[in-house]
């Protein structure tokens, strides 16, 4: 019987590899052909791992110390996805710094595989799909089983999720390198690569809402509700965004079903709402239920949290058009989208004020457990970023922030302060558990992270302000002649030092990184860091005894 | 009238109240009484049994 499958795995992986070779073969274009390529070599190495006893994940689970046996929980998916977690947050961390290094000295845009214009999806994808994507699907695995008491509802599926998904993540890098884009921003990869998310994605959807379907609990917590929203809207805004005409079925290049305005109009419908559901609702779902679970008390409002999640929900949807202001968008729905996006402040600080009054009575935490303090730092910097979003989609303020690098700065509080802090800290909060073991390797080595962490973020964010207003404000300064004060290559030479600044920040937010790294790494070793404790109550053995014969003080003259 | 405008014209009017009072009732609904024990259930659930759930 077991011969029988494997030989049916193997005629399988068979067929795969013959018809990406005949697609490679046939291919219009060398782009397509170097994927078809690899999705062959994935078929090779399948039928050689089918047919042999050489069994390399049984390896790479030895190598990561995988607890073996049977857990309560379905776990292992979770323990996959911390790990590549970590793995393309390196990635594209490495991707950014190298990124910003390029703006301050353009020397280093290498031909043509490594030049700026391939590089900055690479990065932005890395961390937004691959860093952010992996740890969402991680902790959404890991929160709907704890909260319905439930097992993963179909766990071969899930294993198919994680797997298809780390396809996907491959074909797009790839992709972004070998020069193949739709030129969508965050949807860049082709119509055959968003085609195989699809695939993925309603796989997703039905591996957690069929765990959903069979919870013992009740109630669905909150946490879920975020994931959901964040799983359906996702796949929503993919579909409609992705709508394309391939040229040829056996090419890269496909046309979008849309045109001129209303093609911009779809793609930022879809850019914010990849912030607002990806970036935000999902993120949100990890934060109710590891604040709560960190701090070990009930999150501050249960009322708060639904009606911020319906506020999110129906106002979000709207706020795209305020990344097309002054353009050929109407005026109306520009200014549509900027009273929504002025609204989203106050469910924004909803979500902001109810974790961290979440705190509320445990606040010493904050100082002993940098676990805390990294969530603590990351509802604060959703706070501002989510304060900073509608006051940069004014009309007023735009026109001077638009195509500047405020908007950059704007982004990456955000996602460096908010979705890398709420991700750390979660990472850090599930790896002990995962692993079985008592706790992290180091707590002193979280606390360096935070520092540096934080400190980067301040150095990026603070140097992109200065730049941001410094290119507006240069942009629009005319001379008494009516013309143009200053070329675009001046503006670039004022912006310098603010670009080595922001690449020293990165430096600083990738050094944290690579300590965590190292932390995690010694944890799943099942090592423990001999180190002072954060906090103890001071301690003076001199003064720790009794007055005994104490002569009588003289009085004084 | 083009089909545009027809949808136009639903959107703006039927649609736009029937979304108002959906949002209106979503945001009334956990302070419905009796909804305050409830609530708090909720909130507390992620602590219930051994630590993690486990």
């Amino acid at each position: 019987m077991q011969a029988e499958t494997a030989l049916g795995r193997v005629g399988l992986w068979f067929l795969v590899m013959l018809v990406a070779m005949a697609a490679a073969l046939g291919a219009a274009d060398s782009g397509f052909a170097a994927h078809a390529w690899i999705i062959a070599a994935l078929g090779f190495v399948m039928i050689w791992v089918s047919a042999s006893r050489f069994d390399p994940l049984g390896k790479a689970r030895g190598f990561f110390k995988l607890p073996d046996g049977p857990s309560r929980y379905d776990d292992d998916p979770i323990r996959w996805g911390v790990i590549a977690t970590m793995f393309w947050g390196l990635a594209g961390l490495l991707a950014g710094v190298f990124i910003a290094a390029q703006l301050a000295y353009p020397q280093l845009n290498f031909e043509p595989y490594l030049n700026f214009g391939r590089l900055r999806p690479l990065h932005t994808s890395a961390v937004i799909f691959a860093f952010g994507g992996n740890a969402l699907l991680a902790t959404s695995f890991y929160v709907v089983q704890r909260t319905c008491r439930t097992q993963l509802a179909f766990p071969n599926l899930a294993r198919f999720v994680f797997w298809g998904y780390q396809l996907f993540i491959v074909l797009a890098a790839t992709g972004y390198l070998l020069g193949i884009t739709q030129s969508k921003e965050y949807a860049e990869p082709e119509w055959y690569v968003d085609l195989w998310l699809t695939i993925v994605w309603v796989a997703y959807f039905v591996v957690f809402v069929g765990t959903l379907a069979r919870r013992k609990e009740p109630h669905i917590y909150v946490a879920n509700w975020f994931y959901l929203a964040f799983i359906v809207t996702v796949a929503m805004l993919h579909i409609v965004n992705n709508l394309a005409m391939p040229v040829s079925l056996l090419g890269a290049k496909s046309y979008s079903a849309f045109a001129g305005v209303q093609d911009a109009l779809t793609q930022w419908w879809y850019g914010h709402n990849a912030v607002g559901f990806f970036l935000t609702a999902g993120f949100l779902a990890m934060m109710y239920y590891f604040v709560p679970k960190q701090a070990e008390r009930p999150v501050y409002s249960y009322r708060l949290s639904i009606i911020h999640f319906w506020s999110l929900i129906f106002l979000y949807i709207w706020a795209g058009p305020h990344h097309l202001h002054y353009t050929a968008l109407p005026d109306w729905a520009q200014t549509l989208g900027m009273v929504f996006s002025i609204m989203l402040w106050m469910p924004s600080w909803g979500g902001m004020i109810n974790g961290l009054m979440t705190l509320n009575g445990a606040w010493d935490k904050v100082r002993t457990d940098p676990i805390i303090r990294m969530m603590v730092m990351a509802l604060a910097f959703y706070g501002m970023s989510t304060f900073e979003g509608p006051m940069l989609s004014i009309k007023s303020v735009n026109s001077v922030s638009h195509y500047t690098d405020w908007t950059i700065g704007h982004v990456h509080s955000g996602a460096l302060g908010w979705n890398g802090m709420i991700t750390f800290a979660c990472v850090y909060f599930l790896v002990p558990r995962l692993w079985k073991r008592e706790r992290m390797y180091s707590l002193r080595m979280i606390n360096w992270h935070f520092w540096l962490a934080t400190i980067g973020i301040v150095f990026y964010a603070a140097s992109m302000w200065v730049a941001g207003v410094t290119q507006g404000l240069m942009w629009r300064e005319y001379g008494p002649d009516g013309y143009l004060v200053n070329s675009f290559a001046d503006t670039v030479a004022a912006l310098h030092p603010m670009y080595v600044m922001r690449a020293a920040g990165g430096l600083m937010y990738l050094g944290g990184a690579l300590i965590m790294s190292y932390n995690i790494w010694m944890t799943l070793a099942g090592k423990q860091r001999v180190e002072a404790p954060l906090n103890d109550a001071a301690y003076d053995p001199e003064a720790d005894r009794p007055i005994v014969n104490q002569p009588s003080a003289v009085p004084a003259e | 009238m083009s089909i545009y405008e027809t949808l136009r014209h639903f959107a703006d009017s039927y649609a736009l109240v029937l979304m108002l009072a959906l949002f209106v009732g979503l945001c009334a609904w956990p302070f419905r009484p009796g909804a305050k024990e409830r609530n708090r259930d909720a909130a507390n659930l992620i602590f219930e049994g051994k630590a993690d759930g486990e």
